[in-house]
């Protein structure tokens, strides 16, 4: 049962606290994309095992939805983080690349 | 005759004050075991969302509630108000049931202007007490937060689960804790906190 | 036969004599006994059968790896099966019953199983009840059922409560022998937040038995010391009687502390399940002692060396006058001595190795035990109890017998395996120890945490440290790495000299004698419990299992309640030398948790009865439910389904209610449904996102319907939208949908469109709401008086607010029924109040109370759809006619692009309508309509399915709604509906809209 820090609130949730969102960073596609675009954002998601960008919602506390960079098969946590952004923090894919050289980086 | 349309998010709370007294979740149960459970009975509640960054936002809470911002996962405390952090950008003021309308709209008027919100939520919760020293064993059974002593202190708001619910708490001494939780589940929360305080239960953790 | 002894025993109280039974007899035994040490004392050898041969079974060990001595404890409520009695602490009034044998432990006729055992190898179940396919469920199945199995299942209610406690420290120590007690001092000392769990009710583990000296003083005295110590310092939590049952990801531990098992009904929780969230942990989980695999190795009597040393130290029990010692290593040799200086006779020490010359076998020697190196049991005699063993060379076949010895018991060791267990739970490796022929946790490939590095450190004869003058140092060693790794820098540590005798080395033995021929092997057990011999994995490994896993799974090797504790590495090393393979390329299963079976009270915690789980009540529950209420869970919810009047029943009371609410009127708590409060100079624009239709153009004090799809397009929740003032919305949502849609707002306002100037609050449990419903409603209102509620003052779709009999309240005048209705939300701690006027009001104009399914028929009457009837998550709105909710002047919106999608935009889709019965009966919900012919799988083609049916008082017949094939363009077709006895209904194709379609009832 994983434990993730909640970026806003600072509490050490564990994950009975927390609700999963699946991936994160996608970007959306609305009314007049094409159906390559759309079928991207609605269907296509990323499974790697390795390196993995997650929202996470601090469900039972300050009730706020962040990010988190966590190894799917060690479930080593990378770092958590607002998820008021595009894409991961500069800082946070220059630690996850020091740890993992063999990352192939965000995207 | 025909009423005007109101016009305040504050809900029916206008006509409150003249209302008969609002009955609690539970009436005002008690339980006595390892510690002492009392449902505190109606309380006075209102939610508060806004940019804590914002200099209007704060002077609008201190000139309702007298009291400053509290820090991240904080509460303060002062003559009957208790404001609580919540979330980045929500507050928990708290109050005696019957002075809310008046606040509120001391709230909205210091608030005009500024994109926030002010609204009433005491009928939404059910508030406890729980007496005794060993208040932090009887929550520790519960909730997954860590409450030793020099872990959890006075000051402190910890929103977790308790069991299954969410719920909020604090230290309002060493050995007095109040809680809240959503209304619709006091029953079970109290049926929670009676069964982790039944006598004999004693964990002696701390 | 196995007696107690006159003098001795470290952990009973012969001042204090405790009765229990056993089988209905009627026995005693002394404070500090285990059942087991309790049973031996009264010379009590047969304790079991085993699981498929129903073989006379004895004790085997003094712990938690017994396999064989499982009973079923207690009576009535406190009745639970499969109880070892190894760790049963004895107390006053215990009642204990062996199982799996019929009629009686002594005569059992499944031991018929053991006549024909030849002829029931492994995978015989597999090979021997496949064909004919049939006889499986109707014949093989019924009869295997009735005679597998081990205890009882309990059949009353629990009769005691149990709990959780969540613990966090920074270090978790588990294990309180002499490695977890100096693990605990030395991470005491360095001030870390310290958690000590013992397993049994002693601290101080087997050195006390092995008459170790610490520090020059018997091991006794220095654990005496350290717990003191320990106690002293506020840092350190110690637990006895609470085994960690498992690790999990990020230092989560699972640990069952059986709080009141030795004193049941004192009013103490039976079990407390302590969630540990530890930093890191140093698992000081000691060593097992593996069995020696000899022909009849499983008569009652056999046993392991240390148990047996176990019983006559800790217990003064002698298992019999004669013992005879087999083994393959020094440590055994301390059980001889054991039971020389008890006074018991020990006519050999059967030694596997050619050469045994160490200090303590000649400390054997010199007591007087005879030493027969290079030897080996080649058969053990008896029955129901042991009567003596045949001796033979180790290197021979066993046919040579040079020796017949009678004896009593035997104790014997194949050496000691680590317990690894908690190591490997969360993915922690092991390597290969061939000096004690044991596997041994890696540090170099630990489990690891959140940080990425290792979180687990064995300590001690748990991370191989079998020497116990290694012991201490070791456990040191761990410890200042786990200190590290936490980041305490500094650590004071202090390692008292251990003193014991050397031990020379073991050489592994996994057969004995080796050169066992069939019959041999046939009679040794590797599984007591589940009758696994060295014959079964040799068999498998001839069928061609090479995998360790897939041979466990094949012939149940150390899938029993033990878990394999003892079998798991003797199996392990018969199937690689059957392979030929080394045994570290064969592997090991995989260790999962739980360590040792964990009842499942103690996993539920406090969940059970009234707070099974969480319910969620109204502030009218309490008087729905003095009112005759049929409850409807609609999630935790309850809601009333009906009322009945006396003996009514439940389909009377609907019809009753819907005739009510259409000819006078009635009450609904509607409080259940959502409403979440919308606020900010975006949230007009926010909205119209959220919502097919607009909603940022709605007027203040006026309501609209509107409908929320998700991305994919598909309808997820429904309700009325009232603005309340410029900047303000109230979105009312379904009951169930409360939650998820103000999770689903913060989602979109939080991850997508973070700068727009928006906030929520969910005030759902803020207000009572009450639906006034029927042509008398305004009359009801206006008796109370305060809010105008006449038609010209206060129109359909508008919202009023002030007070109602002097009670706050807004009012929407909304109609979900047809019916000139208003809805009434006054803050819950008011609801009760207006609950009761309103029924006094009401009462001179018959006002009935109503309940959730008179509110679905009289909605069905009128056409409404209801989410999760009409749709169920891949129904769009124009699926449902809902075009007119759709907005098509705006951009974009939630599930806009979804709806575009060609398969979604396809007009041969099915879509809603309503069905008359042509005979008025009323339709089998969920029914569908078959179409010509067959699909690929030979069923029926279908062409729609009911989505909603009823029997409607008002019109009195049946009427439904459905899905159909092109529907709205089928108007007065006729379709057809089988039911699941083979008959079928008809029913024609209408409008769905069955009543009042001109809305002239609900705009009076």
């Amino acid at each position: 049962m994983l434990i993730l820090e909640c970026p806003y609130c600072g509490v050490k949730a564990e994950e009975s606290e927390l609700a999963a969102g699946g991936e994160a960073h996608l970007k959306r596609f609305g009314a007049g994309s094409t159906d390559e675009d759309f079928e991207g954002y609605l269907f296509a998601r990323k499974n790697p095992k390795g390196v993995h960008f997650e929202r996470w919602r601090h469900a039972y506390g300050c009730g706020k939805w962040f990010l988190a960079a966590r190894c799917t098969a060690t479930l080593e946590v990378f770092g958590t983080y607002p998820a008021q952004t595009a894409e991961p923090p500069a800082d946070l894919v220059a630690k996850i690349k020091q740890k993992r050289p063999e990352w192939e980086g965000y995207k | 005759m025909s009423e005007p349309v109101s016009i305040s998010a504050s809900a029916p709370a206008a006509a409150q004050a003249s209302a008969p007294a609002p009955v609690s979740a539970l009436n005002g149960a008690s339980f006595e075991g390892m510690v002492k459970i009392r449902e505190a009975g109606a309380c006075g509640m209102i939610t508060l969302r806004g940019n804590f960054a914002s200099e209007a936002f704060v002077s609008a809470v201190k000139s309702a509630s007298g009291l400053d911002l509290p820090g991240i996962r904080q509460v303060v405390r002062a003559d009957g108000m208790t404001l609580g952090w919540m979330s980045p950008d929500e507050l928990m003021l708290m109050l005696p049931y019957a002075e809310v309308p008046g606040v509120l709209a001391r709230l909205n008027a210091a608030l005009a202007g500024e994109h926030a919100l002010a609204v009433d939520v005491s009928d939404a919760r059910a508030v406890f007490v729980l007496t005794g020293t060993r208040a932090r064993e009887v929550l520790a059974k519960l909730s997954p937060a860590d409450l030793a002593p020099g872990h959890f202190a006075e000051g402190e708001l910890r929103r977790t689960r308790l069991a299954q619910v969410p719920a909020a708490f604090w230290m309002t001494g060493e050995a007095e804790v109040t809680l809240f939780c959503f209304r619709s589940v006091a029953g079970y929360v109290m049926g929670l906190l009676t069964t982790a305080a039944a006598p004999g239960g004693e964990v002696g953790a701390w | 036969m196995s007696t107690r002894l006159s003098s001795g025993g470290r952990l009973i109280d012969r001042a204090r004599t405790v009765e229990y039974s056993f089988n209905g007899k009627r026995l005693r035994g002394f404070k500090g006994d285990t059942l087991a040490s309790a049973l031996l004392a009264s010379d009590q050898m047969l304790v079991g059968r085993s699981f498929k041969y129903h073989r006379p079974r004895g004790i085997v060990a003094s712990g938690a790896e017994e396999p064989n001595a499982l009973v079923g404890l207690g009576t009535g409520a406190r009745f639970e099966p499969n109880q070892r009695m190894t760790t049963t602490e004895l107390f006053d009034g215990l009642s204990s019953a062996s199982q799996n044998h019929w009629p009686s432990l002594e005569y059992d006729v499944g031991v018929l199983n053991n006549a024909v055992a030849k002829f029931l190898p492994a995978g015989f179940y597999y090979k021997t009840f496949i064909h004919p396919r049939a006889a499986w469920k109707h014949v093989f199945e019924p009869v295997i059922r009735q005679s597998a199995g081990l205890g009882r299942v309990p059949k009353e209610r629990d009769a005691d409560r149990y709990e959780y406690f969540y613990a966090h420290c920074d270090l978790l120590v588990v294990g309180g022998g002499i490695a977890g007690l100096q693990a605990a001092l030395v991470a005491g000392a360095a001030g870390a937040r310290v958690l000590v769990l013992e397993q049994t009710a002693h601290w101080g583990g087997r050195a006390p038995v092995d008459g170790v000296e610490i520090d020059g003083k018997p091991a006794e005295a220095w654990i005496k010391a350290s717990v003191q110590a320990l106690e002293k310092m506020s840092n350190v939590m110690l637990r006895r009687r609470t085994m960690a049952s498992g690790v999990y990801d990020h230092g989560y531990v699972l640990a069952d502390e059986k709080v009141a098992d030795h004193t049941p009904g004192d009013g103490r929780p039976r079990h407390r399940l302590w969630r540990i969230r530890a930093g890191r942990i140093v698992t000081a989980t000691g060593a097992i002692e593996r069995p020696l695999a000899f022909a009849g190795n499983d008569i009652p009597g056999v046993m392991l060396a240390s148990a047996v040393r176990d019983y006559v130290v800790n217990w003064a029990v002698s298992p019999g006058d004669r013992t005879v010692v087999v083994t393959n290593n020094d440590d055994a040799y301390r059980t001889a001595l054991a039971l020389k200086a008890a006074g018991l006779q020990v006519p050999a020490v059967v030694d596997a190795r050619d050469r045994a010359d160490g200090a303590l076998p000649q400390a054997a020697r010199a007591a007087g035990i005879r030493v027969l190196t290079g030897s080996a049991i080649a058969k053990a005699h008896g029955g129901k109890r042991l009567s003596g063993v045949a001796i033979c060379a180790q290197g021979g076949e066993g046919n040579a017998v040079t020796e017949e010895i009678p004896c009593e018991a035997v104790a014997m060791s194949g050496g000691w395996s680590p317990v690894v267990h908690l190591y490997s739970h969360c993915g922690g490796k092991l390597s290969w120890d061939e000096a004690h022929a044991m596997f041994r946790p890696d540090a170099a490939r630990p489990p690891t945490g959140a940080d990425g590095t290792g979180f687990v450190f064995a300590a001690g004869a748990a991370n191989g440290a079998l020497y116990v003058q290694d012991v201490l140092g070791d456990a040191t060693k761990a410890t200042i790495a786990a200190l590290q790794a936490a980041g305490v820098a500094e650590v004071e540590t202090v390692v008292p000299a251990v003193k014991a005798e050397v031990e020379a080395p073991m050489i592994p033995i996994w057969v004995m004698p080796q050169g066992a021929g069939p019959d041999l092997r046939m009679k040794m057990w590797l599984d007591y419990q589940n009758d696994v011999k060295v014959s079964d994995v040799q068999l498998a490994a001839r069928e061609g299992y090479e995998s360790v896993e897939h041979t466990k799974r094949y012939t149940t090797l150390g899938m029993a309640t033990d878990q394999g504790k003892l079998s798991n590495i003797n199996g392990l090393a018969v199937l690689s030398n059957a392979l030929n393979a080394p045994i570290p390329e064969v592997g090991t299963t995989t260790f999962r948790p739980p360590y040792t079976p964990v009842t499942i009270g103690a996993l539920a915690g406090e969940a059970r009865g009234e707070i099974f789980q969480p319910l969620r009540r109204t502030a009218i529950h309490d008087w729905h439910e003095a009112h005759g209420v049929e409850w409807e869970p609609v999630g935790h919810w309850r809601r009333p389904y009906c009322y009945k009047n006396g003996a009514e029943i439940a389909s009377a009371a609907v019809n009753r209610e819907v005739l009510a609410v259409r000819e006078r009127v009635g009450l609904l708590d509607a409080s259940t449904l959502g409403k979440i409060l919308v606020k900010g100079p975006d949230a007009g624009r926010f909205l119209d996102m959220l919502y097919t239709n607009m909603m940022s153009n709605l007027k203040p004090g006026k309501c609209r319907y509107g409908l929320m799809c998700s991305e994919n397009g598909f309808l997820m929740d429904d309700g009325v939208v009232a603005r309340i003032d410029e900047e303000t919305w109230l979105c009312h949502t379904t009951s169930g949908g409360a939650d998820r849609i103000h999770g689903w707002m913060e989602d979109w306002l939080q991850c997508e469109w973070w700068d727009w100037k928006v906030y929520t609050a969910n005030l759902t449990e803020q207000y009572t709401q009450i639906a006034v419903v029927g042509p008398k409603a305004r009359a009801v209102l206006e008796k109370l008086g305060g809010i105008e509620v006449s038609g010209e003052e206060f129109k359909f779709m508008e919202w009023r607010e002030g007070t109602l009999g002097g009670l706050p309240a807004r009012i929407f005048r909304i109609s979900f029924s047809g019916e000139l209705s208003y809805e009434i939300a006054t803050p819950a701690g008011h609801g009760r109040a207006l609950w009761d006027a309103l029924l006094k009001a009401g009462e001179e104009f018959g006002i009935t109370p109503y309940g959730t399914e008179a509110l679905h028929v009289m909605r069905a009457e009128k056409g409404f759809i209801m989410i999760g009837d009409e749709s169920d998550g891949t129904v769009i709105p124009q699926d449902l006619n809902l075009n007119w909710a759709i907005s098509k002047k705006k951009e974009d919106f939630l599930g806009k692009r979804g709806q575009e999608r060609s398969y979604l935009a396809d007009p041969g889709r099915w879509k809603l309508v309503g069905l008359e019965t042509l005979d008025g009966t009323v339709l089998p919900d969920g029914a569908y309509a078959v179409a010509d012919g067959f699909n690929a799988n030979g069923q029926r083609n279908t062409q729609g399915r009911i989505t909603s049916t009823y029997w409607s008082p008002t019109l009195r017949k049946g009427i439904a709604m459905a899905l159909v094939h092109r529907g709205p363009e089928r108007m007065g077709e006729v379709l057809e509906f089988p039911k699941p006895d083979g008959s079928s209904v008809k029913a024609k194709i209408c409008d769905p809209v069955f009543y009042d379609k001109d809305g002239e009832k609900q705009n009076v």
